[in-house]
């Protein structure tokens, strides 16, 4: 990594800054009044710096560890591309777009990262740290549910916007929705309803479903959605079983299985999690069963290609949903996966592209607004149309700040044409078969000013 | 040391003044701002109290973070059922995780040595697999505790305080909202109750009761057969302790109000005992010393990349600095876990009695080359003291 001047001078400005205030707010803290600020003040104002600070929080460690990996990449090409570094990848084919690649309005992208350990308290102490100390302005990341709601809820407390990245169920923009936190992911309701009319096709209306559902909220939510469904379909729900997060080890959950009548198992798992419980499963010999007169089949509803990589084989023929994938024809992948490629020698995994995507959003709505106060950066987001970005005609719905557009319905290849080529598109299921009203899911947004 | 703080007034004031004055102190260190300073004040609170059982009576608890976890999942509750005064929550914390101590405590004091250590462990492994999964309803399992606009808050509701359609609310004490001052009344707030902690402590190791945990430590047999029941006294000490970590637990809901059971995993318990090793057991600023010391590696060190690298050795010549980074990095960032238990072995291979022995030695030694006696200089030596002490919590 090369040295950054611009960087140091942040720095040393802070520190001063940071030390000349405290010498005079620890006795004169005392009179601080919390609205005495100008309207148009707010937590972490850049003002004159010549820098604006982005906090990208990813697990760096624990069963979500190379999703972490890979949406760290990506949050590094974004921000080469917003300082006019690099070739621009999706900046040339994203509109509308305001971005100049002059940084965002005028400023240089600075970033500084942190460790989620895909644990609340942690992620929080993270983001805590990067908003307090080093005065980050947005933050983006995670590659969990739980990680995400509890980081969400945060910036909400704490006025700074949060573009969740790999976060796929429901309460993200349901039940725990924020006013501060916007997700461009798609969630288990859209999976739900894009893989039941596939799944209806492929393996009929008369199967018993086998649930394993990792023990958080979006093993909940996406074994909910997917029971809800399925059994529209005329499936029956044998059973659900709830496994712990980062288990390793999930013979003594797939073993029940075999004789369970079950004819149809599906793993609400993610990550490593999906990995060993899907290798398991298959060196069980599930696969080969018949059971009711029928094969024996096994559904990964999140599917994701670095998932795909660690199962090897496995994954040969396996249905499942995911929000992007690098093999995507339309132009926005085509310039991303070039820009990545070239970067790191390999393509995207989706985690990657919604991050990628999420950051650059956020410094389009700041150049769209003018103005970084995230009360406008909020309405401008809200309700904003855009196209080119890997996913079609995408809106970012106004009352739960959810990002609506295409799935993709992908099956693990059976003959792979390279060591990436392992999810095959078996549809792209349009916007309006997934989109649904958002009071299904409830929640409350909160208010614009905190 | 024994001559060197006489009185507890004295010891009282120095602390406090440092404690106070932390926010000024760190802030060349690069820990000055409020969610790394109220982990200090937090976790030292949770080994001070801790030291009370392991320091005094020797008895080594491996599940002191279920206590901390009861506490704060009780003050979530009060928070979401009856008051976003956090004043309720602390003393409801407090008092639930002394009942769960009284329980564990009474069935683990059956034994001693290694027996009780496992069986602590046992318990706490028990309370966070029934807040993982099994108690799910009262905890949210993996994704954690957390307050919501719609919670009913009946006693806020009583006295007329409504705030529905205002998004979540904050916590307060009083009216005063814990995240006013950017934040650092949360800080103040906390190093406060770390300041009474502290003295209740220093009461407890100077009175007869702690004498007798002391005597116990040393010889649990000859105490029994001189006559002493000394299960009470242990059970107390426990319970006492207990309650710091329920007391830190609902502090921290108090300051950030999320409640999770990773709080009450094995490592956390663990990492209360590091701290008190690392600081020096039995001392009574050791405890507090460590933990200090522990969060600002897991905060500070764990968030350095190559480049700030850079920036630290970038006087060097260029070949210089690359080698230097080169070496330096695998220590910082990720790898902060290996510089931590570098450390940690240090301490205890070359100062068994933690970081406060390092400080007694370095003491001696300038006592011994200015030749002074002890009656001159108590006022110089406390100074010393607590630059040291300065000195080794920002290492």
């Amino acid at each position: 990594m090369k040295k950054n001047d611009t960087n140091k001078s942040r720095r040393t400005f802070l520190k001063t800054a940071t030390a000349s205030s405290i010498a005079a707010t620890a006795p004169a803290s005392m009179f601080y009044i919390k609205d005495a600020f100008a309207a148009e003040d707010f937590r972490n104002n850049p003002k004159d710096s010549k820098t604006v600070t982005l906090g990208f929080n990813v697990p760096q460690s624990g069963a979500y560890a190379d999703e972490g990996a890979d949406e760290l990449r990506a949050f590094k090409l974004a921000v080469k591309h917003l300082n006019g570094e690099g070739d621009g990848g999706m900046m040339n084919t994203m509109k509308p777009s305001m971005l100049k690649g002059n940084g965002i309005l005028g400023k240089k992208v600075a970033y500084v990262t942190g460790d989620t350990q895909t644990k609340s308290d942690a992620a929080r102490a993270s983001a805590k740290r990067m908003i307090e100390k080093d005065g980050a302005l947005m933050i983006s990341g995670g590659s969990s549910s739980g990680v995400a709601i509890a980081v969400q809820g945060l910036c909400q407390e704490m006025g700074t916007i949060f573009m969740a990245g790999l976060t796929h169920s429901n309460d993200t923009t349901g039940k725990d929705k924020r006013r501060y936190g916007f997700r461009h992911f798609f969630n288990t309701e859209m999976s739900g309803a894009s893989l039941g009319p596939v799944l209806e096709k492929e393996y009929g209306n008369e199967r018993t479903a086998y649930h394993l559902t990792a023990d958080y909220t979006w093993g909940w939510s996406q074994q909910g959605s997917i029971k809800k469904y399925t059994e529209e379909l005329g499936w029956k729900t044998k059973a659900a079983v709830k496994t712990p997060v980062g288990a390793g080890d999930f013979s003594q959950f797939i073993t029940p299985v075999l004789n369970s009548g079950a004819d149809v198992l599906v793993l609400n798992h993610y990550g490593k999690d999906m990995v060993n419980s899907l290798t398991q499963a298959v060196q069980f010999g599930l696969r080969d069963k018949q059971v009711n007169g029928k094969d024996f089949q096994i559904v990964v509803p999140l599917f994701s290609r670095l998932m795909a990589q660690g199962a090897g084989d496995n994954i040969k023929g396996i249905l499942g949903s995911t929000n992007w994938n690098w093999s995507l024809k339309d132009a926005g992948s085509q310039a991303f996966v070039k820009s990545f490629g070239k970067e790191y020698g390999n393509p995207p995994s989706q985690a990657a592209h919604t991050c990628y995507v999420q950051t650059l959003l956020y410094a389009n709505a700041c150049e769209m607004a003018g103005t970084f106060y995230p009360p406008e950066v909020i309405k401008t987001l809200e309700g904003y149309k855009f196209d080119g970005m890997g996913n079609g005609a995408t809106e970012y719905r106004a009352e739960d700040h959810q990002c609506f557009k295409d799935v993709l319905v992908v099956r693990g290849n059976e003959k792979p044409s390279s060591q990436f080529d392992l999810l095959e598109v078996v549809q792209e299921v349009p916007r309006a078969q997934v989109e649904y009203d958002a009071s299904l899911l409830g929640g409350e947004l909160g208010p614009y000013k905190v | 040391m024994k001559n060197l703080f006489k009185s507890n007034m004295s010891i009282m004031l120095v602390f406090s003044a440092i404690v106070l004055t932390a926010p000024i102190w760190l802030t060349p260190l690069g820990a000055n701002y409020p969610d790394l300073l109220q982990k200090f004040a937090i976790f030292g609170l949770f080994a001070v109290g801790y030291n009370i059982l392991f320091g005094l009576t020797g008895y080594l608890s491996f599940g002191h973070a279920a206590f901390l976890g009861v506490g704060s999942y009780t003050a979530v509750w009060s928070l979401k059922l009856l008051s976003m005064n956090v004043f309720l929550g602390i003393i409801l914390g407090t008092i639930m995780s002394g009942i769960f101590a009284l329980a564990i405590g009474y069935l683990s004091l059956r034994r001693s040595g290694i027996y009780f250590s496992i069986l602590t462990l046992a318990f706490a492994q028990m309370a966070y697999s029934l807040a993982y999964s099994v108690l799910t309803p009262i905890t949210n399992g993996e994704t954690g505790l957390q307050i919501a606009a719609n919670d009913p808050r009946y006693l806020d509701s009583l006295v007329g305080i409504s705030q529905q359609g205002q998004g979540i609310p904050s916590t307060n004490f009083f009216g005063v909202l814990l995240k006013s001052w950017d934040g650092y009344f949360g800080f103040y707030f906390a190093a406060v109750i770390l300041i009474l902690g502290f003295y209740l402590s220093l009461r407890v190791f100077r009175s007869p009761f702690g004498l007798k945990l002391r005597a116990i430590k040393s010889n649990q047999t000859r105490m029994t057969y001189t006559g002493f029941n000394t299960r009470p006294y242990l059970l107390s000490a426990f319970v006492i302790s207990g309650m710091y970590a329920g007391l830190a637990g609902s502090l921290m809901v108090a300051i950030d109000p999320l409640a999770g059971a990773e709080r009450m995993q094995w490592t956390a318990s663990g990492e209360v005992v590091l701290m008190t090793i690392l600081g020096g057991v039995g001392t009574l600023i050791g405890p507090m010393l460590g933990a200090v010391v522990i969060k600002y590696f897991e905060n500070i060190f764990s968030a350095l990349n190559n480049s700030e690298l850079h920036q630290v050795f970038n006087f060097l010549p260029s070949f210089l600095e690359e080698t230097m980074v080169f070496i330096v990095s695998p220590f910082v960032g990720s790898g902060w876990h290996l510089t931590l238990g570098a450390l940690f072995m240090l301490v205890v291979i070359f100062l068994p009695g933690g970081m406060m022995e390092g400080v007694t030695k370095i003491n001696s030694f300038l006592k011994r080359k200015f030749g002074k006696t002890d009656a001159e200089e108590s006022d110089v030596s406390i100074q010393q003291e607590v630059q040291a002490k300065a000195q080794q919590g920002g290492e």
